[in-house]
């Protein structure tokens, strides 16, 4: 995907969320780090446009819920949770960039009932790549990538990575 | 970056990167004690035993607290209560904690060196919560991490300690865990209570708290030590609260924003006036907030997995 296809992509699932949701009230997005979060800020963006209402956007750091901390070589350095509203009762889209086995998003819904009971979660991610490990389903997709397990998605976005584009790259040995 | 030990046996050894991948996570895990359920799994199945040698209860609970906190399992070892009053050695114990399958022993002891010791003997990482009058490095880093909050940075900033620097650990880590930070360490006390051999280390030395706190950032004090007084190491009580003693008047010769601290418990009306204790520049009770989140970040980062870096979660 390139700059214009991300775009494009956004303003799509902007639209599905607001006619899904009937509206923007109670409505909430929180993007999973890293690249969940630039992305929900460019969801909220695109909502504003349409709708002409400000939506809050949180920060969700699921370092500490992650199943798989004993079997990684490495720690992964632990960043700050930012949801500085309550989002009981609040219908909240989760966002990230990639959903591939599902293990990411079972942890963000861990962490998120720690923080309140919401009325709804959905899920929005900018790329499904299959090869689901948990019975975890997105509610809003911006492109179904088929790749094989080998193969590495990378999604670079500009408040990032500087640029806009997503990619499929041969997992390295 | 990784932390370079498996242990956490003091801040002379460590880096200033290593003490600032401790703060850095400190911050996120404070984030959590202001949640409704300040609970996160990223230490289930894991258990911490708090080994103490002497008594101690805030030390302790804020361990004890920072492992629940993670989900790990914290099992209290009093020695009052244990075998050590039937002559088993540090060593025997060493190994008894290994075959209980212990992921962390958080250790206070009244000899200097005794957690090194324990760390050559056990395979799970040992956390040093005060070991004699050598280190107490948790209790350092949560003062490191409450003037940083607070001022935003370290570099740079005035510290004086005021007291009994010669019987205090807290002192030690300090001088270590400040001066690596950047900043400006000033000791504050009579002769009869500075350690030997304070020319190596890279502090001030003062007998004159007017002119050690002048311009101050932050005016630490420490403890004093009532029960090791018995040596007749100043003449009276009364005459040490009027040197040494932080009043509002003495407190007025600092910087304006100056913070005052003190590791507690406070023996009011000696070291510290009660009106400067409870005043608006004290962060004293925030120290003991802070002190769980350290100990939450030091915990998860001894315990949590391997080496550490920076991951994404991305892909997954």
């Amino acid at each position: 995907m390139d700059k214009e296809a991300i775009r494009r992509a956004i303003t799509r699932i902007a639209h599905e969320i607001i006619e899904r949701n009937k509206g923007t009230a109670d409505l909430v997005l929180i993007g999973i780090r890293r690249r969940g979060v630039p992305l929900a800020r460019r969801l909220a963006g695109r909502i504003r446009e349409i709708e002409g209402r400000e939506v809050p956007v949180g920060i969700l750091d699921i370092t500490l819920y992650r199943d798989d901390l004993s079997t990684l070589a490495t720690q992964p350095v632990v960043h700050s949770t930012e949801v500085p509203f309550p989002i009981d009762g609040k219908k909240v889209v989760l966002v990230d960039d990639v959903i591939f086995t599902g293990r990411t998003v079972r942890a963000a819904l861990d962490a998120l009932v720690d923080l309140g009971r919401p009325r709804l979660i959905q899920l929005a991610v900018l790329v499904d790549r299959g090869h689901r490990e948990l019975p975890i389903r997105p509610d809003y997709v911006g492109k179904n990538v088929p790749t094989s397990s080998r193969e590495v998605v990378a999604v670079n976005l500009a408040e990032i990575d500087g640029q806009d584009i997503v990619q499929i790259m041969e997992m390295p040995g | 970056m990784p932390l370079m030990s498996r242990h956490l046996l003091g801040l002379e050894k460590m880096t200033r990167e290593e003490i600032g991948l401790v703060l850095d996570t400190a911050a996120s895990m404070k984030e959590i004690l202001g949640r409704p359920i300040k609970k996160v799994p990223a230490l289930r199945g894991k258990t911490v035993i708090n080994l103490f040698y002497e008594a101690s209860t805030r030390t302790r609970t804020s361990f004890e607290l920072a492992a629940k906190h993670l989900s790990a399992d914290s099992v209290n070892i009093a020695t009052a209560a244990s075998s050590v009053t039937k002559g088993e050695s540090l060593i025997d114990t060493a190994a008894t904690l290994r075959a209980l399958g212990a992921d962390a022993v958080v250790l206070r002891h009244p000899m200097a060196g005794a957690p090194h010791l324990l760390a050559q003997k056990v395979d799970c990482a040992v956390i040093n919560a005060g070991d004699g009058a050598h280190e107490h490095p948790t209790q350092a880093l949560l003062d490191l991490f409450t003037i940083r909050q607070k001022k935003g940075r370290l570099d740079g900033l005035t510290v004086v300690i005021t007291g009994d620097i010669a019987h205090s650990r807290v002192a030690r880590s300090n001088i270590w865990g400040l001066s690596k930070m950047g900043a400006r360490v000033r000791l504050c006390g009579p002769e009869t209570l500075m350690p030997p051999g304070l020319e190596k280390l890279p502090v001030e030395k003062f007998h004159d708290f007017d002119r050690a706190i002048a311009g101050a950032d932050v005016v630490m004090m420490l403890r004093l030590q009532l029960e090791r007084q018995q040596q007749g190491l100043f003449p009276s009580l009364r005459e040490y609260a009027r040197l040494y003693g932080l009043n509002r008047q003495r407190l007025s010769l600092a910087a304006p924003d100056a913070l005052v601290m003190h590791p507690g418990p406070i023996n009011r009306g000696v070291e510290i006036t009660a009106d400067v204790a409870d005043g608006v520049q004290s962060v004293i009770n925030e120290q003991v907030t802070n002190g769980v989140a350290v100990r939450m970040a030091v915990l998860y980062l001894l315990v949590g997995g391997g080496g550490g870096s920076e991951t994404d979660a991305a892909g997954r």
